[in-house]
């Protein structure tokens, strides 16, 4: 159990030292985020409710995600990594885990930026809606990286993980929109919680399917 | 008719409509293939007589 | 299963089918009885097959594909891929009888609050990506291999996804119509079951038309290459 934590490690620092020295990754997600809640400011007409602003910043969180997942397996396939990786004597579930949680570091470190800039541009943050930005990450790098990991396997894979991400994502957006929004947020991060645990044991279980060739 | 009734015929005809079009895909499929085992034949043909 | 019986499971399944619609339509029409809610009631009986045959149809792709993964049986990856491929249709049939049917009932062509419907577009949008997913690999054992992850997600996130849809009424649509709910009377209830049971009978005869066709096609395929 601790060679496997300790594989996670090595893998997940290897993620997080290479996003150090290049530093394209978090900045790109940094601006996209902040971009995209200027849109939206604009994008909202006069007399727009709160409400919809909070909406909106789901919005943004998912499509800053994907941002982060497309990059993610990207170094692997360009420098054929994967199979340096794959060789190595680890579980492959291990390589999941690690990325995930690499790309969920990408993704809190853009939100530690978009949430304070949510609530300068619209309205206040809650706990609830803090609560269900953490849980949705959770669930959103999980099936991410899976599904990056079948997106770079073909073709078109940029286009592709837009595809195969949005429909998966939509219980997240359900969840998180629920806490930010309704008067009962508990009812929505439990659901939140089970989506998360439900989707990361089978992506977990999934995943060496995944990248085996 | 009324148009309640139009719309319950409607849903009944697409319906039918799909599974049609799915007899002509699947007619057109099997055409290909005779015309596919008619040219293999062909060449067994060739290749005992050649 | 004997040689005889398997190389007659088509017309057999065809046969079937056919008798079982033709049996359903007839029931429909002339037995059960015209509900407070007028003829649109008879869409239902078509309607909802349709939508419980699609469920069985990712259901069953899922467990194809989770065959494969598992046991390595051959094939399996495209039965996989047939059953989800008839799914996709059977959701599309959903979708637009479902939307004639809101339009009947409720004068709307779409409505957010019927869960159903909007269960079956993210389901068709998920489906569908599955397609896009299988289409951009080459064909081999990776593309058998995350078609069937991907089918074992699509049907986890069926029950996942109509839990979410049924929280999101709450905050988006906080008046929902009210709909007939599956009391029926009996000969009803007749009805709505050989309706069901065509149209799985249906899906089991279009299944194996399709798979025989595909693996016809393999077949040639490995003929051609012996003789040329």
């Amino acid at each position: 159990m601790s060679r496997y934590l300790s594989d996670v490690a090595v893998l997940a620092r290897k993620d997080l030292r290479l996003e150090l020295r290049a530093r394209n990754t978090v900045p790109a997600m940094l601006l996209f985020v902040v971009a995209a809640l200027v849109v939206f400011h604009f994008a909202l007409p006069e007399g727009s409710s709160d409400l919809a602003a909070k909406g909106l910043l789901w919005v943004a969180i998912v499509f800053t995600a994907l941002l982060g997942l497309t990059r993610a397996f990207v170094a692997e396939r360009e420098q054929r990594l994967i199979d340096g990786l794959l060789l190595a004597p680890c579980d492959r579930s291990a390589i999941w885990l690690a990325k995930s949680l690499s790309v969920l570091g990408f993704l809190v470190v853009a939100e530690l930026v978009a949430l304070p800039a949510f609530a300068l541009f619209f309205s206040g943050i809650d706990g609830a809606t803090v609560a269900g930005v953490a849980l949705a990450d959770l669930g959103i790098c999980a099936v991410g990286t899976v599904l990056a990991a079948m997106a770079v396997a073909g073709r078109a894979r940029e286009l592709l993980l837009p595809l195969l991400f949005l429909p998966l994502a939509i219980p997240i957006v359900i969840g998180g929109v629920g806490a930010s929004v309704a008067a009962e947020p508990a009812r929505y991060l439990g659901f939140l919680a089970l989506y998360d645990a439900v989707f990361a044991i089978i992506s977990w279980a999934s995943f060496e399917y995944v990248v085996t060739e | 008719m009324s148009s309640e009734e139009k719309y319950v015929a409607a849903a009944y005809l697409v319906v039918f409509g799909v599974v049609l079009l799915y007899f002509v895909i699947m007619a057109l499929k099997v055409s290909r293939l005779e015309r596919e085992v008619g040219e293999l034949a062909d060449l067994a043909r060739k290749q005992r007589h050649g | 299963m004997s040689t005889s019986l398997r190389n007659n499971r088509v017309p057999l399944l065809a046969g079937l089918a056919a008798a079982l619609l033709c049996a359903a339509i007839a029931l429909t029409f002339f037995y059960a009885p015209v509900d407070e809610d007028g003829l649109n009631q008879k869409i239902f009986y078509f309607h909802v097959p349709i939508a419980l045959t699609a469920y069985a149809c990712f259901g069953w792709g899922a467990w194809k594909g989770l065959l494969h993964l598992w046991k390595g049986k051959p094939g399996a990856d495209l039965e996989s891929y047939v059953a989800i491929h008839l799914g996709v249709i059977f959701g599309a049939m959903t979708l637009i009888t479902g939307s004639i049917w809101a339009k009947v009932s409720w004068g709307h062509w779409w409505l957010w609050s019927e869960k159903q419907l909007v269960l079956f577009l993210v389901l068709f949008l998920f489906y569908s990506a599955y397609f896009m997913l299988r289409f951009s690999v080459e064909p081999g054992p990776q593309r058998a291999n995350l078609s069937s992850v991907y089918a074992i997600f699509g049907v986890v996130l069926i029950p996942v996804s109509f839990l979410a849809i049924r929280l999101a009424n709450q905050y988006i649509h906080p008046i929902a119509f009210n709909r007939n709910g599956p009391q029926m009377a009996g000969s009803q209830f007749f009805t709505f079951c050989v309706c069901l049971a065509a149209m799985l009978a249906l899906f089991a005869a279009l299944y194996n038309f399709e798979l025989a066709g595909k693996r016809l096609d393999a077949r040639l395929r490995e003929l051609r290459e012996l003789l040329t």
